[in-house]
């Protein structure tokens, strides 16, 4: 680790002489901060050398400006008056490295976002600028020089979730020459791309453009595909992470299946009588079975709570039999837990689709032929349960068809966002479904929304070929019939805001355009890798412009819906983002931490060990020659807990020194 | 032959039990009386006020003050004796912290002064007469000292150079205290003349600590047959020496008894009483607000088993009264 | 309510603004008030923040010494339980401000003036309400006003 260099140490021994600078950021601080007035009060506060304002501090003759001063004046201290230090205290820190000053002599105070973006009084928001300031002014007077840490980064990447972005991940870190550990939870990977027909607005056969992908991942020399897994456990830090994943037992040994599904055949059970996951219960499968025809990996599983012989024990077996001298079925196998050390993570863990159960009116569950869009989606596929063919689950062919946006979004009742693909993907099913029937189809919408290339061109298409759109949200889907021509249909009552009147449409089929929901887990999932959601569920990212597939906790990235609801172009292009900021990291080959690490005073400490428990991350430990605590810088990750905690005052945490903290305190109070 | 430092000894509020350690010297004494003139020591030689008043400002070397400022008297002599000192050493917890008479600090003058003159038990007063500064009998009249509302450590209410820890400075903390003072070299203005390390650091049962101490239940001395081997925080009493400077030898644990913080905290502690209760809390076991509150009532007397000695000189000072039934006498005047 | 003259206590109150340290986690309640900033929401302007990396950093002294210096309220922000980014320092937050807050009580200091709130960095709104809410009932509560003056020092020498 490189050392501080002395000259560093003497220079802030020295008195301090401190600039302040107070940033305008436009009109946004100085709307309603009176800067000038700060300016002056800074001058003459005790160590103050310099003090001034300019329009943007963080523009390059902002920069310029400290780092001249810092030279002229012979500055030692610096304190930037301008928005919140998560957003500009690097560039700051590395206007006093170009000066020569060691980068902690800093300390920013947050007067846009804490202060002129949440007050409207210019009185009131100047005088809080003004303690704030004293309080910088005054802490900043203790800093110490300190040195970022840097650790080595783990070239190998772990990729969470095997949908499209997660694959896209997966595929351009390993084309790259990376080690990828790509985990799905269910058997195979694809996600829910690999359920639709066709995408929008190209129509192009999603399994036609997913399935090489999948294949490539499943044959990728440097991609560890571990389906039918889950990751239980994640320790470590930025670079250096350790993680526990627990692969649960398909029965049937991954290495010796060839996936020529003999036993699926020779199954027992000669029909299918098990609800089929991938078909959303469409269609039946075997308690052995290959979720659907192009898996990744074509390796067949058995479900053990519909098999036979797991539920007496006295099957005879008959794809064990099919399954002959390759003996791929085991029925002991257990799960078993892989430890794995990799230095980044993308978490790709997806959505799920809003359940329709949960808006009664619309009937979903009551009525045999409402169904979601995502059944859509399997019954005009060709692979899907009726090989492509729109057949009603009571068997007959709609004639006229209504599709219902926004179930579940935009809807105060359940979700408020919208989930932005419904509009698209309802109009592809529109489309569809015209040109599979020739059946009318309705649209009922509340506004569409296709921005995207080639989406709105997409709408005008569908208005050209003559489905129907109507404005407004629909209020009820009923089998009640009040003429003739409704009876044994579903009618969809509906207020046309165009035509501003209540109508009643008779429909044989209703689409329920769901919307897209975090994972019911996503409150699990962000806690075992240690990164926020969102109030609504959707994990947060570091920063909704800037910073929008890295999260707070270093290391670890977002891609697709997970991070919000997203289509096909852009979950893949989070996707390549997410794998360039891990790549970014593994090339660099190391990462500056924080040097806002715990210390003890070696001589102070008592050795009574008060310590020792507090700390998370095991880096203390007690030393039993000397009687005495140490902390192990590289595991300190720098909270402070054990720093509060020390009953003698013995501990210390750089740059957050009980002195500087009590600085700041007095500091905020000390007005007259 | 030069002449003999001058050293004055002072009581105010407090049990006398520094003074009784100055006598706990021993034979030790004779060393310090033979090295130094002692000028002023109304516990044990008979010099007045007056004679105190007659010496030249600075004259005498080092005074010695136990017991914490209580009344207006107390104030004055602490007063005098500084402007009559080169050095001002606060001896013992009194005079360092506020100690034991500064718990007096949960209650204010009007309601100590009730409970003493007229409710307790053992109190005869029909007249219901109370304490005052002036009285007038027989044509005579006396004024008297008056009785603070607040209790003080001595350096709340002078310049203190030094201060000697614990209830009292047991006679080696006050041996070499007197050494240190005498000695050529001094140490900076504030020092507290004991080590600057938590009592762990010297407790006979340090090994006995585990290094994973998760509290669920703080018991008190007389719950338990106390191990003698044992760390006490480990057998679930509440021990404040991880919070209390060293210097006494572990006194008490080694008398089976936990320690109760008399020697106040190190020098890098501002509040005695926050830092053990940071360290004990975070010890506790439990999540939920309910469990914690189950083990954390355990301890009956938060304030009075933290800020045994420290009081006065805590962050705090004293209780704040109550601000409605303020209002209202302000009100009613 | 009755007009009547107001005692001088009364009118110190009607002027009183009380000052409130804050001490939010640099991960969660931080971040909710920079994104309370961003999302241009208004709230009282009484709240000083002091930002440290975790709730668990907060040492009970700092709250005392708050006090001490003439805040009127306390208010700690960390992540909810489980939450925490260092694993459980949230927990050490918890068990020291329920002991810190029966010393407080011990000492005459009343309750709304020292608060825990658990806010998520997404949780914006209640940095806003909460500090709202927190002015209003300090402010009722009237000043602490703990900074010793030379009045009050005269005032306490004054003799039976």
């Amino acid at each position: 680790m490189p050392e501080i260099p002395s000259s560093a140490i003497e220079s802030s021994r020295e008195r301090p002489r401190i600039g302040v600078y107070v940033c305008h950021c436009g009109t946004n601080i100085a709307g309603i901060v009176d800067v000038r007035a700060i300016v002056e009060f800074a001058a003459k506060l005790p160590g103050v050398v310099v003090s001034r304002d300019y329009k943007y501090m963080c523009s390059d003759p902002g920069q310029a400006l400290i780092q001249q001063d810092i030279a002229e004046h012979h500055l030692n201290r610096v304190i930037v008056a301008s928005c919140s230090p998560l957003l500009h205290e690097a560039t700051f820190r590395r206007v006093l490295s170009r000066a020569g000053l060691n980068a902690f002599l800093l300390q920013m105070v947050n007067i846009r976002e804490h202060v002129s973006w949440v007050h409207l009084n210019q009185r009131e928001a100047t005088e809080k600028t003004k303690d704030l300031v004293r309080a910088a002014v005054r802490r900043v007077s203790l800093h110490k020089p300190l040195q970022k840490r840097r650790v080595s980064i783990n070239p190998h990447v772990l990729v969470v979730g095997g949908g499209i972005a997660g694959i896209h991940a997966a595929l351009t870190l390993a084309e790259a020459g990376k080690q990828v550990y790509l985990v799905e939870r269910e058997p195979t990977i694809g996600g829910h791309m690999a359920k639709f027909d066709k995408t929008f607005p190209t129509l192009d056969c999603a399994a036609c453009i997913l399935t090489p992908k999948m294949t490539a991942v499943g044959s990728h020399p440097r991609i560890h595909l571990w389906t039918y897994s889950e990751v239980v456990r994640v320790e470590g830090y930025v670079g250096n992470y350790k993680v526990k994943v627990r692969r649960k037992p398909r029965y049937v040994i991954e290495d010796l299946c060839l996936g020529c599904q003999e036993c699926v055949t020779a199954c027992v059970y000669k029909e299918a009588k098990n609800p089929d996951e991938f078909n959303l219960g469409l269609s039946k499968r075997k308690p052995v079975y290959l979720p659907f025809p192009q898996a990744v990996p074509q390796k067949v599983v058995i479900d053990p709570q519909t098999c036979i012989q797991f539920k007496s024990g006295k099957c005879k077996k008959t794809c064990v039999e099919a399954c002959g001298d390759r003996k791929a079925i085991d029925f002991t196998q257990k799960e078993t837990i892989e430890d794995i050390e990799v230095g980044t993570i993308i978490l790709a863990t997806g959505f799920k689709t809003f359940d329709p159960v949960r808006n009664p009116y619309y009937g979903y569950g009551r009525y045999a032929n409402v169904y979601t869009s995502l059944e859509v989606e399997r019954l005009i596929n060709a692979s899907g349960p009726t090989a492509g063919e729109i057949v009603l689950r009571d068997g007959g062919q709609p004639k006229a068809v209504g599709i219902i946006h926004c179930v579940g979004s935009r809807d105060a009742n359940t979700n408020r966002w919208c989930s932005k693909v419904c509009c698209m993907y309802s109009l592809k099913l529109a489309h569809l479904i015209k040109e599979r029937t020739g059946a009318e189809v309705y649209n009922f919408y509340i506004d569409m929304r296709t921005p995207g290339k080639g989406y709105e061109e997409f709408y005008d298409r569908l208005l050209d070929e003559g489905v129907h759109f109507v404005r407004g949200r629909v209020a009820e889907v009923s089998d009640w019939a009040t003429h003739p021509s409704e009876k044994g249909r579903l009618v969809i009552r509906v207020e046309d805001t165009l035509a501003a009147f209540v109508r009643r449409i008779p429909v044989d089929m209703v689409v329920l355009s769901v919307g897209m929901e975090p994972q019911p887990d996503a409150q699990d999932v962000r806690r075992l890798f240690n990164i926020s959601c969102s109030t609504e569920g959707w994990f947060l990212e570091r920063h909704p412009k800037l910073a929008p597939v890295s999260t707070f906790t270093e290391g670890v990235y977002i891609a697709g819906a997970c991070q919000g609801p997203k289509d096909i172009p852009d979950s893949v292009a989070q996707a390549g983002a997410a794998a360039a900021e891990a790549m970014a990291l593994i090339d660099a080959q190391f990462v500056e931490l924080e040097p806002y690490t715990a210390f003890i005073s070696e001589d102070q400490c008592s050795g009574c060990k008060t310590c020792i428990p507090l700390c998370p991350y095991q880096a203390i430990s007690y030393m039993e020659e000397k009687k005495k605590a140490a902390i192990n810088e590289v595991l300190c990750k720098g909270c402070g807990t054990c720093v509060a905690g020390c009953p003698s005052g013995s501990i210390q945490q750089n740059f957050f020194e009980d002195e500087e903290i009590f600085e700041e305190i007095e500091g905020v109070l000390a007005y007259a | 032959m030069p002449e003999k430092p001058k050293v004055a000894f002072y009581w105010c509020a407090s049990c006398g039990g520094c003074e009784e350690a100055v006598v706990d010297l021993a034979e030790a004494i004779l060393d310090v009386i033979a090295a130094v003139d002692i000028v002023f020591w109304p516990v044990a030689l008979d010099f007045k006020r007056k004679d105190v008043e007659a010496m030249p400002e600075g004259s005498i070397l080092v005074s010695f003050v136990n017991g914490a400022i209580r009344t207006s008297e107390q104030a004055e002599m602490a007063h005098l004796l500084r402007s009559k000192s080169k050095l001002l050493v606060a001896l013992g917890a009194c005079a360092h912290l506020g100690g034991i008479p500064g718990l007096a600090n949960l209650f204010d003058r009007e309601s100590i002064l009730k409970a003493v003159y007229l409710e307790a038990p053992s109190t005869v007063n029909p007249e219901g007469s109370l304490p005052t500064t002036h009285h007038k009998d027989d044509g005579h009249s006396v004024e008297l000292p008056g009785f603070y509302n607040t209790v003080q450590a001595l350096n709340q209410v002078v310049e203190v150079d030094y201060s000697v820890p614990g209830c009292p400075p047991t006679p080696r903390i006050f041996r070499t205290a007197l050494q240190t003072l005498l000695g050529d070299e001094l140490p900076a203005k504030g020092t507290v003349l004991a080590p600057d390390c938590a009592l762990c650091d010297e407790c006979p049962r340090k090994d006995s600590k585990p290094e994973q101490l998760s509290i669920v239940e703080f018991k008190r001395p007389q719950q338990l047959l106390i191990d003698e081997q044992k760390c006490l925080l480990a057998q679930g009493l509440l021990c404040m020496g991880p919070a209390t400077r060293a210097g006494c030898e572990a006194l008490c644990v080694r008398g089976n008894m936990p320690c109760s913080g008399c020697c106040g905290p190190t020098s890098r502690v501002k509040d005695q009483g926050a830092k053990i209760l940071s360290s004990l809390a975070s010890l506790v076991a439990g999540k939920e607000a309910a469990e914690i509150d189950r083990i954390l009532a355990t301890i009956p007397d938060p304030v009075g088993t933290f800020y045994r000695y420290s009081l006065p000189a805590s962050l705090l000072h004293r209780k704040q009264l109550d601000r409605a039934s303020l209002h209202e006498a302000a009100a009613s005047k | 309510m009755r007009n009547r003259d107001l005692t001088p206590s009364e009118k110190s109150q009607a002027t009183f603004e009380p000052r409130i340290v804050a001490f939010f986690c640099n991960w969660c309640t931080y971040l909710a008030a920079d994104l309370a900033g961003t999302s241009r929401m208004k709230y009282a302007p009484n709240v000083r923040v002091i930002r440290v990396m975790c709730s668990g950093r907060v040492d009970p002294q700092f709250v005392l010494d708050a006090f001490a210096h003439g805040a009127d309220g306390v208010f700690i922000g960390g992540c909810h339980p489980g939450d925490c980014h260092y694993q459980e320092g949230n927990y050490k937050t918890l068990r020291r401000f329920h002991l810190l807050k029966r010393v407080l009580q011990q000492m005459g200091i009343e309750d709304e003036r020292c608060r825990l709130e658990w806010i998520s960095a997404a949780e914006a709104e209640r940095v806003r309400s909460t500090i709202n809410d927190m002015v209003e009932k300090v402010r009722a509560l009237g000043p602490l006003d703990l900074i010793p003056t030379e009045e009050k020092v005269s005032a306490e020498e004054v003799a039976v």
